[in-house]
């Protein structure tokens, strides 16, 4: 049961990798949708400092969101998603498979980048550090959320804002647990609270999504 | 078929539903209007003025039912979507369907009146307290899965996927609510909500009691009017749908199309054309 | 080793399709679904093989439910529906790796080059999919039958952008399978005259 997944994890990695521009796309947004934020409200330090943890979860949530549009879609063009369906090994396996080749290809970029950002920002030290972290533990939940969105809204009109709608609610604990954490950081509180209930959300998502996803799948494939 | 089956399956038929639907509806529009008077009226004339808040507070005969209906019908539109993903039972769908607007609607309201009650209080039509913020979020999850019910062109494949939606919505909800009010008591330490006095005069409880049970009916009645719509137009070719739709659905009409529910004969009069 | 249809109903969307179909499908037979556009042929076709659901009535392959396969079972059926699961990205190569990969079967790079050459992409076996033509794409997809060791086949349209030499290979390939014991469900516009003799079944 482990090599087919192997094979689709090999697979979906180097199909992204391929289209390298896919990569770039995502990453570019991240950092643009930050960059805004200094446009927008100015280039005082200490203001940026105050709001650099939640610019940073909202860019990341939202490049999250955008990238998953597509994590469907091809195969579903052109019918592998059926193939997939039709293997041996559990629906819920093959689409855990598939975002985390997802997550390692367009998740773990943004989480590196996020130190870097964080710098411009203002954040430092154990900050950048915990905002790196938070978003390690933050983005899989993000990413399994989204898959099921995706799965929801393939074919239907109105794909893309459609699933922003259907799945940004759901994000909200994740931004608010993740950029908590960061804050608490920079006020010197203890975050490993928020940090531990971060980790229980994946915890908690890793084995429940899947199944939804799944389910999602079967109901867009009948 | 046994004519003996469990009575309450027997309204998964729609025909039978609707014609339940048809008899309860007239009652409840009046049942919820009288309550709705006598609770106004409760609420404006005889409950006493709030010794902070002045008439102000009058509005929780209002707000108050309306965040809990809201809640509520959440709560019952995830439970009908599992109910239809699990036992495929379509008048399931349907209620959940007929269910949403008016979950909307009051969660809406709720959030409203919320703010006409803030203006006066708090001096803002809007803060992000932890309560109005998490009513936002539960008003975009009804808002979320109306719309993806209504952009898939089959209804009953629409229906499975905003049914999944939903019940994936309703096991978030309790963590959203924790999250929203652990992330306002961080950024604010107390709750403003907590203006009203411990207790409540009675004649506050009687009107606040009446308004809830108005707006209880009134969700009901509703919801019961759309489903009868819904299932009217999905059924729309069927004998029985016809025949309720011209006012007159006989007995033997109904249980006709109700055995075609649970029996093998699918109720379709013509095959499908080109 | 049969495949059973009790009874099935299909809708789509809210348009009946068919009810009351039902056959045994037996070892080593061929059964051809006939009808117009329109009358449900793709749709009974993914019932059959489990993707869609029937409104009524219920799919058996080898005595189990086809929505509660298990594993090895899976494994014995083998569809090829409308779209064929060719990745523009991968070589027919590739693409016939990937898929034996996702499948859990294994072949011998040289197993992979036979089928390819058989399926008459001879030359072609390292060029990015998105560089052939509809009917090698197909023949890339159609090269999976040679190297799979599943019993059932479910063809959706095989024939579809096929030239006459590929669409005689296809009929030479059923007629082996079906020899050694395969079950073959199909459908087609076409004429398949040089098809073994085929249980027909009409969806009007």
């Amino acid at each position: 049961m482990v090599r087919p997944l192997w094979t689709l994890l090999q697979r979906d990695i180097s199909l992204i990798v391929t289209r390298r521009q896919d990569v770039l796309t995502v990453v570019a947004f991240f950092v643009i949708v930050i960059t805004l934020f200094p446009l927008a409200i100015g280039p005082e330090p200490e203001k940026l400092r105050t709001i650099a943890p939640g610019a940073v979860w909202v860019a990341a949530a939202l490049a999250s969101l955008i990238s998953l549009d597509r994590l469907f879609a091809d195969d579903w063009r052109d019918g592998t998603l059926e193939q997939l369906a039709l293997a041996p090994q559990p629906l819920a396996l093959t689409a855990l498979a598939k975002v985390l080749a997802h997550w390692l290809s367009l998740g773990l970029p943004l989480v590196i980048l996020s130190p870097a950002l964080g710098y411009a920002l203002g954040l430092q030290g154990i900050e950048l550090a915990v905002l790196a972290g938070s978003l390690l533990l933050g983005t899989p939940v993000l990413s399994l959320l989204g898959a099921v969105g995706a799965a929801m809204t393939l074919g239907v009109r109105g794909g893309g804002a459609l699933m922003a709608l259907l799945i940004l609610p759901l994000y909200v604990p994740v931004l608010i647990l993740g950029a908590g954490a960061v804050n608490e950081a920079m006020f010197a509180a203890p975050y490993q609270a928020h940090l531990s209930l971060l980790g229980a959300l994946l915890a908690v998502a890793l084995p429940l999504l899947p199944l939804a996803i799944a389910g999602a799948l079967r109901i867009t494939l009948d | 078929m046994t004519g003996r089956s469990i009575p309450w399956l027997k309204f998964t038929a729609p025909a039978n539903f609707y014609t339940l639907a048809q008899r309860l509806v007239p009652w409840l529009w009046p049942a919820a209007a009288l309550c709705a008077v006598a609770g106004l009226y409760m609420g404006f004339f005889v409950a006493p003025p709030d010794h902070q808040q002045g008439d102000a507070y009058r509005i929780l005969f209002i707000h108050v039912p309306t965040a809990w209906m809201g809640m509520l019908l959440y709560l019952l539109l995830a439970a009908y979507g599992a109910i239809f993903l699990v036992w495929r039972i379509k008048m399931a769908d349907i209620m959940a369907r007929a269910i949403a607007p008016t979950g909307a609607l009051m969660t809406f309201l709720s959030l409203w009146t919320g703010a006409l009650w803030g203006a006066p209080t708090w001096g803002t039509f809007w803060v992000w307290d932890a309560r109005l913020t998490s009513t936002l979020i539960l008003l975009f999850l009804f808002l979320g899965y109306m719309a993806l019910h209504a952009a898939s062109d089959d209804r009953e494949k629409g229906g499975r996927a905003a049914s999944l939606l939903a019940i994936i919505g309703a096991v978030n909800v309790p963590i959203i609510y924790f999250s929203v009010e652990w992330w306002y008591n961080l950024h604010q330490g107390v709750s403003v909500m907590r203006s009203d006095g411990p207790s409540m005069a009675d004649s506050m409880l009687a009107a606040l009691l009446l308004m809830i049970a108005a707006f209880w009916i009134y969700a009901g009645a509703i919801v019961l009017r759309r489903a009868q719509a819904e299932a009217l137009s999905r059924e729309a070719r069927t004998e029985w749908a016809q025949a309720a739709a011209a006012g007159r659905l006989t007995r033997e009409q109904r249980e006709r199309a109700a055995v075609g529910i649970e029996g093998n004969r699918p109720p379709l009069e013509s095959g499908g054309q080109t | 080793m049969t495949l059973e249809a009790e009874r099935l109903a299909c809708r789509r969307g809210e348009l009946h399709l068919f009810e009351g179909v039902g056959f045994a499908l037996a070892a080593g037979e061929l059964l051809f679904v006939r009808g117009r556009n329109g009358s449900g042929k793709t749709t009974l076709l993914r019932t059959l093989c489990g993707l869609s659901e029937p409104a009524r009535g219920q799919v058996r392959w080898l005595g189990q439910d086809i929505r509660r396969l298990d594993e090895r079972a899976q494994r014995q059926m083998l569809y090829l529906g409308h779209q064929d699961a060719v990745k523009d990205e991968l070589t027919p190569l590739e693409n016939l790796q990937v898929h034996q990969g996702l499948r859990g079967e294994r072949s011998t790079l040289d197993e992979r080059l036979d089928a390819l050459e058989q399926a008459g992409l001879g030359g072609c076996e390292e060029i990015p999919a998105r560089y052939l033509s509809q009917g090698q794409r197909r023949r890339t997809a159609l090269a999976r039958l040679l190297i799979s060791p599943a019993a059932l086949w479910v063809l959706d349209e095989p024939l579809t952008a096929l030239d006459r030499r590929a669409v005689a290979w296809l009929f030479g390939r059923i007629a082996e399978h079906l020899r050694r014991g395969g079950l073959v469900v199909t459908t087609s516009h076409q004429s398949i005259d040089g098809l073994p003799e085929p249980r027909i079944l009409e969806l009007d």
